[in-house]
């Protein structure tokens, strides 16, 4: 039904902007009227009235029905007035089945026959209603307008208006889904932090949380609490692997953005840069089971060939694939960064005769270096919010070490462990997780935030 | 006659396709002003920029012919570009500073070339070299500060300060006022009447009362051709091509 109507809606649309269009031009060269936009702007006028009100009150209709369906199709049982919220929810769900013709219980009762019937009445009405309000309202809207245009009427400043709107109102949705994850993000921190103390969390050495219960009347067993949150751990396994991820991302990185700006011909740039991007495009998941299926077992054969001992999975095996994962991160980024130093120091450089290898180390570099700083921080708050591939190579135990060659676990990771599978909502091992994905959250925004800074500083300077 | 220190023997300059210069030869006298005129885009900077090879960057550049500097073909084989622009300083349209402190955009060339053989010798070069460029008074107390940070006049200076430092035979200019105010400018030209006593100077201007007091020779481009060279007072007195005394009276470029 919806599909039908909203092609319905868009067509007249359509028609009355020929309409209004055509309006506009006969009262142009038949009254000698001085209109006072074009043509074109009085027929989009015309359209907006017949498609945006129409649309709003469709909008409305779809979103209330089923509220009110419900409410008339139960209204006999809501005045027996002897069941609960879930047991009339169910109800209207048993009603709608044998609606639909699916029987899974044999009580039909006459009740549930009659509100079958209503079900049927009301949703056929409620179409029809539906089709007649918001047709006629958008043929009403229609004829208002074209009798509205005039030469008074400055439909151009009205479609510009409309258009503002419909700008702010776009920009508005990102806007406040960002303001609502905060919100939802805070009110679980604080819950969690009201059963648990924010700085056992915050500095507590032990991470274990499955070993909090909830005892069957619904009381936590407190035993447990107090060290069973401490995110240490996973910070520092979060740091330890975010850092070998820089250790191999960093140098890659920036010598490959060196070459590419500096050195590669525009033919060989033109083929290795979009593969160099693809590292940036291929699923995360992807590069886990690379992580987990052939660099771990590499590492750990290596390690034990040279007589360390190291875990099957290990950080270093999560962290080296990591750091290929975002090196197109920092030589994309300084790329554009060292490419964008004026060609008039390089000129300038050369002048003096110095050699490439010189101009680029003493002048370029230097010159580009907070861009490429800006890179490494971008590069360092993806590697912190990365998951899959420490899910997969890098262990999920939370231990506190600082040995590469041991399994080691992310914040990341830990919020998955958490949340996969059934869990209670009110338990604090599930609300820890939306304390770690506040934490992390807090983290990457400040690191981006300080990145970005960095960045336009840079940009003002040549100006 | 001075000695000959610059010639240019039938250089052809082609970027890909497009030939920029044709058949240039001339010659430039030691420690003397040679001035570059023409209208824009007849060569006169391509020709410049053969004389320290940076056509070298650009990769569809193709130079012919040949290029002497004290006779020795700077497009040699043997020839270390790196020594050839030690020894052929250049100093650009718009002033290109490092963005690094005063100090170090001086001492830039003499660290690359390991001229100086202490840190009081490499300061002694800097206060020199800004000493010759006119501009040691103006800065002496904030040699640390960002070179980014002076004036355009100023900051031209210190390209040239730049420029010398390595204590080259031969400097090129490329429009090196065009950028700056006419108080700046006359700065600058006084400078170069300073600077001809120890440098070779090649300049490449629009304006043709600059190359006329400046300059002790001038070359006239056209579409690039050397339509004329003689003594500055000649070209712009008596000069002997039809398209030179059209240029120079202002009917066309």
């Amino acid at each position: 039904m919806g599909f039908i109507l909203i092609s319905l809606i868009i067509l007249i649309g359509i028609a009355s902007y020929f309409l209004g269009n055509l309006r506009a031009k006969n009262l142009r060269t038949s009254n000698q009227k001085n209109l006072k936009s074009l043509s074109h702007y009085y027929g989009y006028y015309v359209a907006l009235w017949a498609v945006v009100p129409a649309l709003l009150i469709l909008l409305m209709i779809t979103s209330f029905k089923p509220f009110f369906i419900e409410q008339y199709v139960l209204s006999d049982f809501i005045a027996l007035g002897s069941y609960t919220e879930t047991e009339l929810s169910l109800l209207f769900t048993q009603i709608e089945n044998t609606a639909l013709g699916i029987k899974l219980f044999d009580e039909n009762t006459i009740l549930i026959n009659g509100a079958v019937n209503k079900l049927n009445y009301i949703n056929k009405t409620s179409e029809n209603l539906t089709y007649v309000t918001v047709l006629g309202l958008s043929g009403l809207l229609v004829l208002y307008s074209l009798f509205n245009i005039n030469n008074k009427l400055n439909s151009r400043k009205i479609v510009e208006k409309f258009l503002l709107v419909l700008y702010f109102t776009c920009s508005l949705v990102a806007i406040m889904t960002t303001v609502g994850i905060i919100f939802s993000l805070l009110y679980e921190t604080l819950r969690f932090f009201s059963q648990v103390p924010i700085t056992d969390f915050l500095f507590g050495l032990n991470w274990s949380p499955q070993r909090v219960f909830v005892r069957e009347a619904g009381d936590l067993d407190t035993r447990d609490l107090a060290n069973a949150f401490g995110a240490v751990p996973l910070f520092a396994g979060t740091f330890l692997i975010a850092l070998i991820a820089m250790c191999v991302s960093v140098p890659v990185g920036l010598l490959t953005a060196i070459y590419m700006s500096e050195y590669a011909s525009p033919k060989v740039r033109d083929w290795a840069k979009p593969i160099i991007e693809i590292l940036a495009g291929i699923p995360t998941v992807v590069y886990g089971f690379f992580a987990a299926l052939t660099v771990a077992p590499l590492v750990r054969d290596i390690g034990q060939g040279a007589g360390l001992t190291v875990s099957s999975e290990s950080a270093l095996a999560a962290g080296f694939v990591m750091g290929i994962m975002i090196i197109p991160f920092i030589s994309s980024l300084s790329d554009d960064v060292i490419k964008s130093v004026p060609q008039s120091l390089r000129e300038g450089s050369y002048a003096m005769g110095a050699t490439k290898r010189e101009t680029i180390v003493k002048v370029l570099l230097p010159a580009a270096l907070p861009g490429i700083v800006g890179s490494f921080l971008l590069a360092v708050s993806r590697a912190i919010g990365e998951t899959m591939i420490v899910v997969m190579a890098a262990g999920l135990n939370a231990k506190l070490t600082a040995n590469p060659l041991d399994a080691a676990t992310t914040i990341t990771t830990q919020i998955v462990v958490i949340l996969i599978g059934d869990q209670e909502f009110d338990s604090p091992k599930t609300q820890s997780a939306f304390a770690l994905g506040l934490t992390l959250f807090v983290v990457t925004l400040a690191l981006n935030f300080i990145a970005l800074q960095v960045v336009k500083k840079y940009t003002e300077r040549y100006d | 006659m001075k000695s000959i220190k610059i010639k240019a023997d039938n250089l052809n300059v082609y970027y890909g396709e497009k030939q920029a210069l044709f058949d240039v030869s001339m010659y430039m006298e030691e420690k003397q002003v040679t001035a570059l005129i023409g209208p824009s885009g007849c060569g006169k900077s391509t020709f410049i920029r053969c004389l320290n090879r940076m056509n070298d960057v650009i990769d569809i550049c193709k130079v012919q012919g040949k290029i002497e500097i004290d006779g020795n073909n700077i497009y040699a084989p043997s020839m270390q570009v790196e020594q050839l622009r030690e020894r052929v300083g250049m100093v650009f349209q718009k002033p290109n500073p490092f963005p690094k402190s005063i100090f170090e955009n001086v001492a830039y060339g003499p660290r690359i070339h390991g001229i100086a053989e202490n840190k009081s010798d490499l300061e002694e070069i800097v206060v020199n070299s800004l000493k010759k460029a006119a501009l040691f008074d103006e800065v002496k107390d904030r040699l640390n500060d960002a070179g980014t940070g002076l004036s355009g006049g100023q900051q031209q200076r210190l390209c040239i300060a730049r420029a010398i430092s390595v204590n080259p035979d031969i400097i090129l200019m490329d429009e090196p006022c065009s950028a700056l105010d006419p108080i700046a400018t006359a700065r600058i030209e006084e400078l170069m009447g300073e600077l001809k006593t120890e440098y070779t100077i090649i300049i490449v201007t629009h304006s043709m009362q600059q190359a006329a007091r400046v300059s002790s020779r001038t070359g006239f481009f056209h579409l690039g051709k050397l339509v004329e060279v003689d003594k500055t007072e000649t070209i712009f007195s008596n000069p002997s091509d039809q398209r030179t005394q059209d240029y120079i009276t202002g009917r066309f470029g």
